[in-house]
């Protein structure tokens, strides 16, 4: 006596196959419907854009006439604002993954600050931007510079680079700190001669991807009161400077349609510049394969 | 009233060392208590460790043999929660004294790990790995301890036309010996090993135990087995552990061919472990 019917199987079967078909379309479908949003929006800005995208456009300062307009200026100031973002944010937040994973003792205490970190990666970066006015631009009266809105921004990605560096830190295995500390090596030792080297392309690849959210972020520096015109270069970190977003959002305010074309050209400019860092990121992440 | 049994059996255990502590012990482990959280993985050891010696310690899984092994470098102490009770003095200094620098201590002991775990460096940078992190910066210097100390580890050889690659190219058996040449280049005087030859094939256990008895010439060794053929082979005494205590130690071959205790021929003739 068999407790399986074999006749009443094929019957569930055919269900079986037929839903595993709608549910495989339906992925498909979803999967599409990103792809084809994205499509559709990229060709839209190509189109628009690509008119005004020259090496003139590169190289001219901001202009009321559209056709000597230029992103030059909000360029450089986005290349200026990397150059503070990056060193502030990949010191303070691998400082911090270091010393939650390899130095800290796992308590409450470390845990709380662990889910606080957690949390701030998802608070609002206009928030951000209201804590960068108040304490950068007005208490340390820093005005609208190269560094209060590195700072800020620093702040912002921190949060996403130290999750991403505990990550890259914690995959280090503990075998090789063990083989490191059974020959009397210190902790600093071993951070710098064993966990590092073999967490950097993690850390790197992190810490890229946090930076390009930096580069693409508005709301923040719209609150700090960064300029959206601006017909001239920063010389240090204390001069006040614009972002390719900020400048994209000025443009886009415009009611003539030379300045629309202007602000996708400007995308475009800035869409370039995040699909590099983030194949760089990728470079890095393939080059470095985990060899453990 | 346990106790009182207790410090009786334990005293008996003294004596019995007491023969032996007239060479020099490097290891004096005394009282030694054990806690993982509310965990007791050992109790009351006592046990001393001979100059030129391999001492080899037995027992089924979980019965502390890697713990206490761990606790003689103070590797333990990476596991948070870890608590301990009793003195371990090895040259005579109790090495949980709070002026005792662990640093210290792991440069005059050695370890070799279960799994073979040379750093994803080259040969050369494995073995001057030790050197380096204690300040030796001479070239010279360095290529003198790299070649004496992979000579020392029988790997030599099968490395000299290579110690720039990469050590991960090297069989697991290599690897342990690259391991074991690591741990002489800080030039220590006891070597624990804890179940080195776990993961590796027959041929590559072989060698790594004739490489224990030529190390005996000039260091004294402790190594966790699980293979009691393998404690026969190299080692001078053994120590059979149980639930976290010592249940008899003894020179290697009293213990398998005449052991005292019943549990310990239990286990050696297989009945359970």
């Amino acid at each position: 006596m068999k407790s399986i019917n074999r006749s009443i199987l094929l019957k569930r079967r055919k269900i079986r196959i037929i839903n595993n078909l709608v549910m495989q379309t339906f992925f498909l479908c979803a999967t599409l419907f990103g792809l084809v949003i994205l499509g559709i929006l990229f060709y839209r800005v190509v189109s628009q854009g690509y008119p005004y995208l020259d090496w003139q456009f590169l190289q001219s300062l901001p202009s009321r006439k559209p056709e000597n307009a230029g992103v030059y200026t909000a360029l450089i100031g986005t290349v200026w604002l990397m150059f503070v973002v990056a060193p502030t944010s990949l010191f303070i937040g691998v400082g911090t993954a270091l010393y939650l994973e390899e130095y800290a003792h796992k308590n409450k205490f470390t845990s709380f600050i662990q889910i606080n970190i957690s949390n701030l990666a998802g608070v609002p970066s206009i928030v951000f931007g209201l804590l960068g006015l108040t304490l950068f631009v007005r208490a340390l009266s820093l005005g609208t510079s190269v560094l209060a809105a590195g700072l800020t921004m620093s702040l912002l990605i921190l949060p996403v680079i130290i999750v991403a560096a505990q990550e890259a830190i914690r995959a280090v295995p503990q075998e090789l700190r063990e083989a490191s500390f059974g020959m009397g090596a210190t902790k600093w030792q071993t951070i710098i001669r064993v966990v590092l080297p073999a967490a950097i392309p993690g850390i790197l690849t992190g810490g890229i991807l946090a930076l390009s959210r930096a580069i693409g972020e508005t709301a923040p520096l719209v609150v700090l009161g960064l300029p959206l015109f601006l017909a001239f270069l920063p010389k240090t970190v204390f001069d006040m400077f614009t972002v390719l977003p900020m400048q994209i959002y000025n443009w886009t305010g415009r009611p003539q349609e030379e300045f629309q074309g202007l602000a996708a050209a400007g995308i475009l400019v800035l869409l370039f510049l995040l699909i590099l860092m983030n194949s760089i990121a990728v470079l890095i992440r393939n080059k470095f394969q985990k060899r453990y | 009233m346990n106790t009182v049994i207790a410090n009786e059996v334990d005293n008996e255990v003294i004596n019995t060392h007491q023969k032996w502590t007239q060479k020099n012990a490097v290891y004096q482990t005394r009282q030694l208590n054990l806690w993982y959280g509310e965990n007791h993985a050992l109790k009351n050891i006592n046990l001393d460790i001979m100059e030129n010696e391999v001492t080899s310690i037995i027992g089924p899984s979980g019965c502390g043999k890697s713990t206490y092994i761990k606790t003689l470098n103070r590797m333990i102490e990476l596991v948070p929660s870890v608590k301990t009770s009793g003195e371990i003095n090895y040259r005579g200094r109790n090495i949980f004294d709070k002026e005792y620098e662990v640093e210290e201590l792991r440069t005059k002991v050695g370890m070799v790990f279960q799994k073979p775990n040379p750093f994803p460096k080259s040969i050369f940078e494995n073995v001057a790995y030790g050197p380096k992190i204690h300040g030796i910066k001479d070239k010279k210097i360095l290529n003198e301890i790299v070649e004496k100390s992979l000579k020392g580890a029988a790997i030599w050889d099968e490395v000299k036309n290579r110690l720039h690659q990469n050590a991960y190219g090297l069989s697991g058996g290599q690897q342990q010996r690259l391991c074991i040449a690591r741990c002489l280049a800080i030039e220590p005087d006891i070597i624990l090993m804890d179940e080195p030859t776990s993961a590796l094939d027959p041929i590559s256990t072989l060698k790594v135990e004739e490489l224990v008895q030529e190390l005996k010439e000039n260091y004294s060794i402790i190594i966790v087995t699980h293979n009691m053929q393998q404690a026969t082979r190299i080692s001078d005494k053994t120590a059979f552990f149980l639930n976290g205590e010592i249940v008899e130690f003894d020179v290697t071959s009293n213990i398998f061919s005449n052991p005292k205790d019943q549990r310990t021929e239990a286990y050696i003739t297989g009945r359970f472990g």
